[in-house]
């Protein structure tokens, strides 16, 4: 139930700065995922958001009362650690009654909202066990269930799905997604370094890299209009297709002629002078169809194919880089075959040399 | 469950071959050890446990005479009708050696355990030079106990030693103590030199348990809002508690056996008489090698006990952990 807002947020470690001026705001009962590649600051911000670490220089505000000074224990949140965290010696009764217990809570509300808790995370059949007596999923919720006790102003998660095997981890991001709807109002950071995760339980999307943010936006804005050329290689798998182009004509009738492909028109606002310089072309694998050499905007030999069944995957060579396409079904293309690949005008992305994207003309 | 393995080993009897040959490899590698064992430890042991049911003297073991348990325990019957009760089980100065022995390790133990778990906090926290400061602090424990007996000795010493020039300067005694030799303070002579050496031993394993625990338990202290006493009592102690255990056990063991700082630092005090102290006495000094060894097997058997019961408490206390 409160709002979050960082300003001019920097963190050194030493001389190494590691974060380097974040501004963010989260709205209250908002779920925000960080999401960044190892070593682009995400768990140190959220480190810093717990106090676990405190700032170099920037304000820290929760519902607009700057909490930089303040002990972790005092900014009214809770922390899901990636290792659980769970204190070994303690039941999970136990470890969930903890804190309470420290903050002199009467006994029996802490039973109350230890049961509860309990009660929404399916693990009332084993208050009386030890954390080792159970099994990582089963200690992830133990360690949820610490944090929802404690009726927090802000949830911070610290990757906690990754320590759990591949099949674990889509179960327990459905139950979180559901544990978010079931506590409306709460306020949910999130770090993670996948992205599929990040997709499909954020609201918005914090894209971190070297300490700073790419871009804040909704999952699909973050998909779709990617602001620079990080952002773009860094959502979708596999990877966008980006290739050097030369911008043929700015201004009206924007045309853009990708390395080793035909010239395309864009649907992107490139200013008058950039014509014929140089930029980036991008396009996602997924958008890509198969079409006559003629009509494509790549067309070459197909490398390799591989078919996943529901989609089959065929990289091309037309420049220095090879093409993907991710085509759904079985096309029934083989290597050594001629093809042409197009996408529609939407999906086509033009960036600057510098790697910041073109606004687009369309909506 | 062995009707299982049974069929199981029915089934796969390739597998139980492999399993004998392992078996008889495994063997192969401790002979060597257990013959170097049995030569040094067990055929020592035997002796001396043997000896003491004998009359064996130091000039004259070989002609030792068999004598049961008259060196534990003998009742004389005298001509004028007394009874006189002798052996080692009624000598007061073997009991007053007991009483010595345990004391010593009762107090040592715990005076190293409570510094051991201060200066291994310390060398757990995070600061500038600690590598230097971690090895720096295990110096006592590396000099050999003769030289920082005989050092301190002389810091001791009534005369010529630091520490009364030292305590004297401050104004906290009066005149010079002789610490070494006054049966008042002795013990506590002992006591110190004692600590002074063993809490780095104490210091090293504790601290080894306490890098066991990982740090981010302690964040989640500090979301919490643990008070930080509160999280040494309710999470550091539970949770180094196996490492402290057997720190104590083996301290406790080491105490019980004690020797050369008191045969040094202390000699001739009955203040500060331990059982080793006693046994050499005896087996050496008075020429009663079969009292002596008597002793000895007295000790030894006190050990074993005391391992034994140490063994069985920390496995009643792991198990009531695991609850």
């Amino acid at each position: 139930m409160a709002s979050l807002t960082l300003r001019g947020v920097r963190k050194s470690f030493g001389t190494v700065e590691v974060i380097k001026g974040i501004d963010l705001d989260v709205a209250s009962g908002e779920f925000v995922v960080f999401v960044g590649p190892s070593g682009c600051g995400k768990s140190t911000l959220l480190r810093l958001v717990a106090g676990l670490e405190d700032v170099t220089s920037g304000t820290i505000a929760i519902d607009g009362e700057v909490v930089n000074h303040l002990p972790p224990a005092q900014r009214g949140l809770a922390m899901v650690f990636q290792s659980y965290a769970l204190y070994p010696h303690m039941t999970v009764y136990d470890n969930m009654a903890f804190g309470l217990k420290i903050g002199g809570d009467r006994k029996a509300d802490i039973d109350r909202r230890v049961r509860d808790a309990a009660e929404i995370l399916e693990i009332t059949p084993f208050l009386d066990r030890l954390p080792r007596q159970l099994s990582g999923g089963q200690r992830q919720r133990v360690a949820i269930g610490r944090a929802i006790v404690r009726n927090p102003r802000v949830f911070l998660f610290d990757e906690p799905l990754s320590n759990l095997d591949a099949a674990l981890r889509v179960t327990m991001r459905i139950e979180i997604a559901k544990l978010h709807e079931s506590m409306a109002g709460t306020t949910i950071i999130y770090v993670i370094h996948d992205q599929v995760e990040a997709m499909t339980l954020a609201d918005r999307i914090a894209l971190l890299n070297a300490g700073r943010v790419e871009q804040v936006g909704t999952p699909m804005e973050l998909y779709q209009t990617p602001a620079n050329l990080f952002v773009a290689r860094f959502i979708g798998s596999p990877a966008m297709n980006t290739v050097p182009c030369v911008i043929e004509s700015a201004a009206v009738g924007t045309k853009v002629r990708p390395q080793g492909g035909n010239s395309v028109a864009v649907a992107a606002a490139i200013p008058g002078e950039a014509a014929g310089s140089e930029g980036i072309f991008g396009v996602r694998p997924e958008d890509l169809k198969l079409t006559t050499e003629s009509d494509a905007i790549f067309a070459g030999r197909i490398n390799i194919v591989e078919k996943l069944g529901e989609v089959t995957m065929i990289y091309i060579t037309t420049g220095d880089e090879p093409i993907v396409a991710k085509l759904r079904g079985d096309v029934g293309a083989k290597k050594g075959d001629n093809v042409g690949l197009t996408a529609p005008l939407e999906c086509l992305h033009v960036f600057d040399h510098e790697g910041t994207a073109f606004p687009r003309t369309l909506g | 469950m062995s009707t299982v393995r049974s069929s199981i080993a029915a089934l796969l009897p390739r597998r139980s071959d492999l399993r004998r040959q392992r078996l008889r490899s495994a063997w192969l590698f401790l002979l060597p050890m257990l013959v170097v064992l049995t030569a040094v430890a067990g055929w020592p042991l035997v002796r001396t446990i043997y000896f003491g049911f004998t009359d064996a003297s130091l000039t004259n073991i070989e002609g030792a005479r068999w004598i049961g348990i008259g060196n534990y325990f003998s009742v004389l019957s005298l001509p004028s009708g007394a009874t006189l009760y002798d052996g080692l089980l009624v000598d007061p100065a073997w009991w007053r050696a007991v009483w010595n022995t345990v004391r010593f390790t009762v107090v040592s133990v715990t005076l190293e355990t409570i510094f051991g778990m201060i200066v291994a906090l310390v060398l757990n926290a995070e600061f500038k030079g600690r590598a230097v400061v971690r090895a720096a602090v295990l110096i006592p424990w590396a000099i050999p106990t003769i030289v920082s007996a005989k050092m301190w000795t002389w810091m001791l010493n009534d005369q010529f030693g630091i520490i009364n020039d030292m305590l004297l300067g401050l104004g906290l005694i009066g005149q010079k103590i002789a610490w070494t030799a006054s049966p008042d303070t002795a013990m506590i002579a002992v006591v110190i030199v004692d600590v002074w050496k063993t809490t780095p031993f104490m210091a090293l394993l504790i601290l080894a348990g306490l890098q066991m625990i990982p740090g981010d338990i302690y964040e989640a202290a500090e979301i919490d809002g643990v008070h930080p006493l509160k999280v040494f009592w309710k999470i550091t102690l539970p949770l180094i508690r196996p490492a402290l255990v057997v720190a104590v056990i083996f301290r406790g063991l080491d105490s019980l056996r004690v020797f050369d700082l008191i045969y040094v630092l202390t000699p001739n005090n009955l203040q500060t008489k331990s059982m080793s102290v006693y046994a050499r006495e005896f087996l050496f000094d008075f020429d009663k090698f079969g009292y002596g060894s008597a002793a000895s097997t007295l000790l030894f058997l006190t050990i074993a006990l005391m391992t034994i019961a140490c063994i069985a408490v920390g496995r009643v206390s792991v198990s009531g952990e695991a609850r």
